[in-house]
């Protein structure tokens, strides 16, 4: 049994998925909240009464993580089973 | 006594109750006990398993002080809040379908059986046990005294008679059900959070008179309370940011959330919890605190941050509405009480007596101990909450960052990176806990270092130890597809 378990590279691809969309995540964050709150205060424009950053990097980005998060789970990870095939128990 | 307050709190408490009972009735089926009774035999579903790991999660800090803040600092806090939405999908998708299969392989039931056969080391397992026991049971005892305040200040009980009504009513369930208990009570109580914020939000802006009212009212009282800096302009980036590792990524290190990631099912249970959770930290995230912020212009003056919540319930809501909406910080303290104990009586059954103390023990005394060191550990805290020592308040302070620094690498270098070795994870330990303590003094004394939270260097001093010693000593490459001895 020297071979590579097939399911390790779904794992591993999976895993590096994870950490791009943290990584998206964060930009996306950190480039609305700190881009455009940054402004002085009176030149802040209102979406539904709310701060422009803060509805572009909390509102927006989180429905945004939540759709990249439904699309990533239907079209790219893949089912694997988790039980060992041959000698389970 | 507020009757109309304390009767649907009374009601969620049956309910959780009559879950414990339900699921006591399954473990006394079941035929592997000690897998039943600290992993839930491994058969989450989604949903579950989803609600289990954002309840695990919110704790009394995301319900009470959270929210509590952003009542003072603003949008600011709001803002770093949200850097909770990653620990939705973070978790599941980095320790995934590996951690999953390499759990069933080495047939683990706790994080600490997983590193025990990835390093096979005793040290590691001592190390580690040790940690657990002592930071996460301070941690426990916190939140516990959280939830007695909480009862106290809703129903006017005396501090005690509150501790003890919260105290027996997790000990109760926890003690009979398991973890499958823990686990379905937690998916009771994220839902009882998520109606119960949704409803509160709703309320304070009804209340406030819209949301372009209440900004209207912020910014004529403080301006910088709508910018992303805090009431005092001196929340700054890097500050914030730096919440991305101690409440966001760096979760996957915290044992009682990983344990989490080797209960579930199958793949699509797994796929549906990354969905769910995401959508409910999120929201609940987003909603809590926005109460907090939005509660300013309506009740101004509130002195204590852990009052805002239930005040403004109060203030805004019918109070058998209130009740119902407040039983929601209980249920997210109740929800990390729970699976702390559970998570400490295993390192103490399982980590420690049957590895080292007694490996031979029967199944009936196997049973007769996890039940009483679930107990006796329920009642000790409880005897220490009380009167709490000092020292027990001084290692909470540790248990979430410190225990990140400890195990982040150990765990996911482990998973990932075949050249981790047993003198990596234990350097790695050692150095995450060792800089966290040391640290925390010296922030806490001259202020932060580079402007960041204390979490901050002690992960990544402990990735360069890990590294470091892993291919300094012993070098060799660990090979994931051998089947584990026994």
């Amino acid at each position: 049994m020297k071979e590579t378990d097939w399911r390790f590279k779904i794992a591993n691809r999976e895993a590096l998925i994870g950490l791009g969309l943290a990584l998206f995540n964060f930009v996306w964050w950190f480039g609305f909240a700190y881009g455009m709150g940054s402004r002085p205060v009176e030149e802040y424009s209102y979406v539904f009464g709310l701060p422009d950053w803060f509805f572009w990097s909390c509102v927006v980005g989180f429905l945004v993580i939540v759709v990249l998060v439904i699309v990533i789970v239907k079209f790219f990870f893949v089912e694997v089973p988790f039980d060992e095939e041959d000698d389970d128990r | 006594m507020n009757y109309a307050v304390i009767i649907p709190m009374f009601v969620f408490l049956l309910i959780i109750f009559a879950i414990g009972y339900w699921s006591s009735t399954k473990l006394s089926s079941s035929s592997n006990f000690i897998n039943d009774y600290f992993l839930g035999s491994r058969e989450l579903g989604g949903f579950v398993l989803a609600m289990t790991m954002v309840a695990t999660y919110g704790s009394a800090s995301s319900f009470l002080g959270g929210p509590g803040t952003a009542y003072t600092m603003g949008f600011g806090w709001v803002l770093l809040a949200m850097t909770q939405v990653v620990t939705g999908y973070f978790v599941l998708m980095i320790l995934g379908k590996k951690f999953a299969i390499m759990a069933r392989r080495y047939q683990a039931v706790t994080m600490i059986d997983f590193l025990k056969a990835r390093y096979n080391s005793t040290w590691v397992v001592i190390l580690s046990a040790l940690s657990i026991i002592i930071f996460l049971f301070s941690a426990m005892a916190a939140q516990w005294i959280g939830g007695a305040r909480l009862v106290e200040s809703l129903t006017g009980l005396p501090y005690n008679t509150a501790l003890f009504i919260f105290a027996v009513s997790v000990l109760v369930y926890v003690t009979i059900g398991g973890f499958r208990a823990v686990a379905v009570t937690d998916a009771v109580q994220g839902a009882v959070m998520f109606v119960g914020t949704l409803v509160l939000l709703i309320a304070v802006i009804i209340a406030g008179g819209g949301i372009p009212n209440i900004m209207a009212d912020l910014l004529n009282e403080n301006p910088n309370l709508v910018t992303p800096y805090g009431a005092d302009g001196n929340l700054s980036a890097a500050y914030v940011s730096s919440f991305w590792i101690l409440v966001g990524v760096g979760v996957v290190g915290l044992p009682q959330i990983t344990v989490r990631a080797m209960s579930y099912k199958n793949s699509q249970s797994m796929h549906r919890a990354l969905i769910i959770g995401t959508v409910v930290t999120g929201f609940i995230m987003l909603n809590m605190h926005l109460i907090g912020v939005f509660a300013r212009p309506i009740l101004p003056g509130i002195d204590i941050g852990d009052k805002v919540i239930p005040l403004i319930a109060l203030e805004t809501l019918p109070a058998w509405a209130a009740g119902i909406v407040l039983a929601a910080p209980m249920a997210a303290i109740m929800s990390t009480v729970d699976s702390l104990l559970i998570l400490v009586s295993s390192s103490i059954v399982k980590d420690v007596y049957l590895n080292y103390i007694k490996p031979d023990a029967d199944l009936k005394s196997i049973k007769r101990l996890s039940f009483g060191v679930t107990g006796a550990l329920g009642i000790i805290v409880f005897l220490l909450a009380l009167n709490p020592p000092d020292l027990l308040i001084f290692l909470n302070l540790f248990a979430f960052g410190g225990l990140e620094a400890a195990f982040i690498w150990p765990v996911v270098l482990g998973l990932y990176w075949k050249w981790g070795n047993k003198y990596g994870a234990i350097a790695s330990m050692i150095t995450g806990i060792g800089s966290y303590v040391f640290l925390h003094l010296y922030n806490t004394a001259n202020g932060n270092l580079f402007g960041v939270h204390t979490v901050t260097l002690p992960v990544l001093l402990s990735l360069v130890a890990f590294i470091a010693f892993s291919l300094l000593i012993g070098r060799t490459a660990y090979d994931y597809n051998v089947r584990a001895a026994k």
